[in-house]
């Protein structure tokens, strides 16, 4: 716009029109995904926190799954953006009456919405989605498979306060079986040249960890023994059909984040937690609220992580359906 | 590659420009410069340091990057996306008057951008456009108070400002036939 007809553009794009998952995305889209990201977090600092970019475009968040934080995260950041959004909830939409995911889709894709943000209790009901619809998707967590955004904006979160990825010692713990945001983390701090650790009974341990290049202990000790980061996962007691832990006192006996623990990090750690937290299950509120825990960072970063990646998804409007990645 | 402006003559393009901006002015009390991003930035620094050397006060300066609020972002149906850079302004624009510095002048549809951009940040007393160039073919009823150079040129000319902060040089270059 300055000098000549051409335009700045980005040195590296995101290859995919949807966000599914982190699994796909290069060290470079993730790197242009944070460094975005910087630049939306000062737009949250203003009087006037809103900017005309997204104007004319609708984002449907369609949850099928509770959600208070990830929803009204997605919810701000769009607004910001100046997009048009409405949220559905299950609660108050026709699957309550027995509409089929995929119906459910086609009557809002009829009304002819830009984005789809999408939470599913199913691993891959998003994917399924970017097969058959002419809108850009967005998963907000599927299942027990991946919850990219979250990544993301732990990702941001570490690089804010340690300046880089690669070479860090990260402590994952807790429920690690059913956890989308393990998966979605391991996938991104691999990516990025971080060493992953991870600590949970055996019973909440999946058993191909190691492929992903992973150390796995049933110690939280060794794991959080000169950790840069500590992340803790919640007991997701809503997934757990059987008998995982013998009891939620035992549980935080054996793996619950203490301040005693945390004398075994490394003296500059954070402590990280994606929410909701089950305090004096995996965390003991005086880490919760202690003065290494960023776990609020976490949430007012969310904000602007979404705002990067609804910015850059936003210019790619291919509508061939069969374009998935 | 024709040079129209070497780096002795930008230094004196902007030294005149910091006289011109205190004269009418009446001083650098309620001044902010503003550079947009990516080369009024570094102009806007060196103005800042010519009028601490001429008057002796400093001017609080800011960074602006207008990606969010180009006209153009949404338009092309496929493509990769600008990048989105940082915009820093670490004081209050409310009732000052903001000089807005860019390098080159030409369609005005940045500044256009920079003006939107710049009111979601307050509301100036006043806001005053300076430019290193000005190469003409205006597309909005937009003008410069400032000027360091008019270039008249044509729309099948490129005008590239190379500065010492970001390129390793100062010049101004203009490519292709007139």
């Amino acid at each position: 716009m300055t000098t000549s007809a051409e335009t700045p553009t980005a040195a590296v794009t995101l290859k995919s029109r949807h966000l599914l998952g982190i699994a796909g995305l290069d060290a470079d889209e993730i790197s242009l995904i944070l460094d975005t990201a910087e630049a939306m977090k000062e737009i949250g600092g203003r009087a006037i926190k809103k900017v005309p970019t997204l104007r004319g475009r609708t984002v449907v968040n369609l949850f099928f799954e509770p959600s208070t934080r990830t929803r009204t995260s997605f919810e701000i950041a769009e607004k910001r953006l100046s997009a048009d959004t409405l949220s559905i909830a299950t609660a108050t939409s026709s699957v309550t009456k027995g509409e089929s995911l995929l119906d459910t889709v086609r009557n809002i894709e009829a009304m002819s919405p830009d984005m789809i943000v999408m939470r599913h209790s199913s691993s891959g009901a998003p994917h399924l989605l970017a097969r058959t619809c002419r809108s850009t998707i967005i998963n907000a967590g599927d299942g027990m498979h991946e919850h990219p955004t979250q990544a993301l904006l732990d990702a941001f979160t570490i690089r804010e306060h340690k300046r880089r990825l690669a070479g860090l010692k990260i402590a994952i713990v807790g429920d690690l079986l059913h956890s989308r945001v393990l998966r979605s983390n391991v996938a991104l701090l691999n990516t990025m040249g971080a060493h992953v650790w991870t600590s949970a009974p055996a019973t909440l341990m999946p058993s191909h960890l190691s492929d992903f290049g992973v150390r796995a202990t049933t110690s939280v000790d060794e794991a959080v023994e000169g950790a840069d980061v500590v992340m803790m996962l919640r007991i997701q007691h809503e997934r757990m059909h059987g008998h995982y832990i013998p009891s939620l006192r035992e549980y935080f006996t054996m793996f619950g984040l203490t301040p005693e623990r945390m004398r075994r990090a490394a003296p500059d750690a954070i402590v990280m937690h994606p929410g909701p937290m089950n305090r004096g299950v995996e965390i003991d509120s005086a880490v919760a609220d202690g003065p290494f825990s960023v776990i609020l960072e976490q949430v007012s970063n969310g904000v602007a992580v979404r705002m990067a990646v609804l910015y850059l998804l936003s210019g790619r409007d291919s509508v061939d359906p069969l374009d998935v990645h | 590659m024709p040079l129209v402006m070497d780096a002795d003559r930008m230094g004196r393009a902007l030294t005149r420009i910091s006289h011109e901006i205190l004269e009418r002015n009446r001083g650098v009390d309620e001044i902010a410069l503003v550079g947009i991003r990516t080369r009024g930035v570094p102009l806007a620094r060196r103005i800042s340091r010519s009028l601490h050397e001429i008057n002796g006060d400093d001017v609080p300066t800011g960074a602006l990057d207008i990606t969010l609020y180009r006209d153009d972002l949404m338009r092309h149906p496929v493509g990769p996306q600008p990048v989105v850079r940082r915009t820093e302004i670490p004081f209050s624009i409310d009732d000052r008057k903001i000089l807005l510095v860019d390098d080159v002048l030409y369609t005005g549809r940045t500044i256009r951008a920079a003006l939107d951009a710049l009111i979601d940040f307050g509301r100036p007393q006043a806001i005053q456009l300076v430019v290193l160039v000005d190469r003409g073919h205006r597309e909005l009823p937009i003008k410069a108070d400032y000027v360091g150079k008019n270039l008249p040129t044509s729309l099948k000319q490129s005008v590239q400002v190379h500065l010492q902060e970001i390129d390793g040089k100062d010049e101004v270059l203009i490519e292709g036939e007139a």
